[in-house]
C-alpha cells in the first residue's frame, strides 16, 4: 500500500519535528553555558567561556569526574562478562528455566529506579555496609547487567549453533569453543553492551542518588545544584557530561567504520 | 547436545541470577520486612505490627498515589498519540531517515535525564529560551509555563518519549504489508486497515511500550520535582521525603510496597503476555 506524497512530506516534517523536540532543551543548555550573566536571561547579551576554564580548575568538578569515571568503567567490565553469558542463556541454550530466565531479567529494567535505589541503601545498611561509590556500582549493574544482556542477546539469536556442532564434532572442548567460536562471533553485541553499560552508568542519577552514601557522581551534583538555585557552573558541566558522551560515541563509530572497512577489503583476497 | 544445552544453559545464567538475587530480590525482602516494623525504627529487631499500614492509609497518601498514577495514564495516551504516526513511518515509509531518526532518540537516552529537563526549565522558565526572546522580538510576555500539572505530563512525555516509540515501532513492523495490502483490496477504508489489521496485529509492541512507558512515569520524581515545583506531590517523592526528611523506614517501606505491588503486578502481566523469541529476531 503506497502512502501518498503529501502524506510522506507531512510524516518527514514530523519526524525532524519530533528531532527538534528532543534536542531543544540541550540546546538552551548550550547556551546557557556561554552566558558571561551570573543570572541568565534569554537573549544572551554577551558571550564567554570563562565557566568553562572554571569548572575544568575546580577540584570538586574533577572529583566528581573521577567519581563518575570509576563507577562507569567497572559497571562497563562486568556488565560486559555478566551479559555475554547471560545472553547465551537468554538466547542460545536450550534449557529448563529459559523461558523464566527472560522474564526475571526484565524485572529490574521495568522498576522504579530511585524505589530501587531505596531498597539498596536498606539493604546494604541491613548488610552493615556503609555506602560509597562502590555501592553505587552494585546498584547501577542491577539496572545495566539486564540491559546488556539483551543488546548481546539480539546479537546471540542470529547465531548458528551448528558452528558450535562443527567446533564440538571436531574434538574442540567447552572453553575452546567459547573462546574461538562464541567469543568472536558475539564480539560485536558485547562491544555495543558495554558502550551502552558505560554511557548509562555514566548519565545515570535515580540509582546514585541513595547509593553513593558521602561520594557524588556528576548527574547527583547537578541535581543538587538545580533543586537549590542557579549556578552558572551547572549548565557548564551539563555539556561538559554530554560532551564525554558524544565524543566517546564518535570514537566508538569511528572504530567499528575501521574494522568494516578492513573486513571488507579482506574478504575479496579470501574468495 | 540436550544434555549439554541443559547445564550451558544454567551455568550461563548463574552470574546473571547472582546479581539479582544479591541486588535485587534481596532489597525487596528487606523493604517488605521494613514495612511490616514499628515507626521509626532503623532494624529489623523489632516485633512486626502493620502501624506502617494504618498511617498510609489514614494520612491521605492515596492523593500522591493517584497523581503519580493519573499523569502517568495522561502522559502513555498522549504518548501513545504522538508516537504512532512517527512509529509507523518509521517502519513503512522512511527509508534512511529511520537509522537518523533512532540513533537521535538513542544519544538522548546517554544524557542524564535531569539535565534535559534542566533544559526544559531554562527554556520554558520567564526570561527562558521562549519567553525571552518572545519578548525581545515582540513585546509581548507571558508567565513561566512551569510549575503546574501540564508540565509534569510534559515532561514525562519528554523523557518516556523513546520507551514508547521503539517498541512500537518493532510492533508495526511485525504487521506484513500483504495483509494490509489484501485489505485494502477488499475494499476497507484507510480506518478499517487500522483498526482491524494494524491495531491487532501490532499489539505486542503497544503492549510493551505502554506499559513500559506508565510503569516508569508512574515510579518517575525529577520530573514533578524540577518542572513541576510543589504543584503536586507524586508517590515516589512521598516515599524519598519518608526516608530522608522524616527518617520513618518502615513507611517508606509500606509506601514502597504499595508502589511495587501496582508496578509488578503490571510488568508481570506484561512480559508474560509477550513472546520475546519472537520479537528479538529468532531466526530459528
Amino acid at each position: 500500500m503506497q502512502t501518498g506524497r503529501a502524506a510522506r512530506i507531512a510524516l518527514y516534517l514530523y519526524g525532524g519535528l519530533a528531532i527538534a523536540f528532543l534536542y531543544l532543551p540541550l540546546v538552551s543548555v548550550g547556551f546557557a553555558s556561554v552566558s558571561k550573566a551570573r543570572y541568565l536571561t534569554f537573549p544572551i547579551k554577551r558571550y564567554t567561556t570563562q565557566w568553562y576554564g572554571k569548572a575544568l580548575e575546580s577540584q570538586t568538578v574533577n572529583d566528581l569526574l573521577w567519581t563518575s569515571l570509576t563507577i562507569a568503567g567497572i559497571v562497563t567490565v562486568v556488565s560486559m562478562v555478566v551479559g555475554f553469558f547471560g545472553a547465551l542463556a537468554f538466547a542460545r541454550y536450550h534449557w529448563r528455566f529459559r523461558g523464566v530466565f527472560q522474564k526475571l531479567i526484565l524485572l529490574p529494567i521495568f522498576f522504579p529506579q530511585a524505589v530501587l535505589g531505596l531498597a539498596l541503601l536498606m539493604w546494604f545498611n541491613f548488610v552493615g555496609w556503609i555506602p560509597d561509590w562502590k555501592s553505587a556500582v552494585v546498584a547501577h549493574l542491577v539496572w545495566i547487567s539486564p540491559i546488556a544482556t539483551l543488546v548481546i542477546a539480539i546479537r546471540a539469536y542470529s547465531f548458528d549453533p551448528a558452528l558450535e556442532e562443527a567446533a564440538r564434532d571436531l574434538g574442540a572442548s567447552t572453553w575452546t569453543i567459547l573462546k574461538e567460536v562464541t567469543g568472536p562471533l558475539l564480539m560485536p553485541g558485547v562491544v555495543s553492551a558495554g558502550l551502552f553499560a558505560f554511557l548509562l552508568s555514566w548519565g545515570n542519577f535515580p540509582l546514585s542518588l541513595f547509593t553513593t552514601g558521602a561520594d557524588s557522581t556528576l548527574p547527583e551534583w547537578l541535581y543538587a545544584k538545580m533543586v537549590s538555585g542557579y549556578s552558572p557552573l551547572v549548565p557548564t558541566v551539563g555539556i561538559l557530561s554530554i560532551a564525554t558522551s558524544m565524543v566517546l560515541l564518535i570514537i566508538a563509530y569511528l572504530i567499528s567504520r575501521v574494522l568494516a572497512s578492513r573486513r571488507k577489503r579482506r574478504q575479496p583476497a579470501d574468495e | 547436545m540436550e544434555r549439554h544445552d541443559r547445564t550451558m544453559g544454567l551455568l550461563s545464567a548463574l552470574p546473571m541470577l547472582l546479581v539479582l538475587v544479591l541486588s535485587f530480590a534481596a532489597p525487596l525482602l528487606v523493604v517488605f520486612a521494613f514495612s511490616v516494623m514499628p515507626p521509626k525504627v532503623f532494624d529489623l529487631a523489632h516485633m512486626p505490627d502493620f502501624s506502617a499500614y494504618g498511617v498510609l492509609l489514614s494520612q491521605g497518601y492515596h492523593r500522591s498515589l493517584a497523581w503519580a498514577l493519573g499523569t502517568a495514564l495522561a502522559s502513555t495516551i498522549i504518548l501513545f498519540l504522538i508516537c504512532w504516526p512517527l512509529a509507523y513511518a518509521m517502519a513503512k515509509v522512511f527509508n534512511r531517515f529511520t537509522l537518523v531518526i533512532t540513533v537521535a532518540v538513542v544519544i538522548t537516552l546517554f544524557v542524564s535525564e535531569n539535565i534535559r529537563l534542566f533544559g526544559w526549565v531554562l527554556t520554558l522558565m520567564k526570561g527562558g529560551l521562549i519567553e525571552g526572546h518572545l519578548r525581545a522580538w515582540t513585546g509581548m510576555s507571558f508567565e513561566g509555563a512551569l510549575y503546574n500539572v501540564p508540565i509534569i505530563i510534559f515532561g514525562l512525555v519528554y523523557v518516556y518519549f523513546p520507551f514508547m516509540l521503539f517498541p512500537l515501532v518493532q510492533g508495526i513492523s511485525m504487521v506484513p504489508d500483504d495483509a494490509r495490502q489484501a485489505a485494502s483490496d477488499l475494499g476497507a477504508s484507510k480506518w478499517q486497515v487500522f483498526w482491524e489489521i494494524d491495531l491487532p496485529l501490532s499489539a505486542p509492541g503497544i503492549v510493551v511500550g505502554c506499559l513500559l512507558s506508565f510503569v516508569l512515569a508512574a515510579g518517575a520524581m525529577a520530573e514533578s520535582k524540577l518542572l513541576g515545583g510543589q504543584a503536586v506531590i507524586v508517590i515516589a517523592d512521598e516515599i524519598e521525603t519518608a526516608f530522608t526528611y522524616g527518617q520513618n523506614w518502615p513507611l517508606g517501606s509500606a509506601l514502597s510496597i504499595v508502589l511495587i505491588l501496582i508496578i509488578g503486578s503490571l510488568a508481570v502481566f506484561a512480559v508474560s503476555r509477550v513472546d520475546l523469541d519472537s520479537i528479538m529476531g529468532r531466526r530459528r
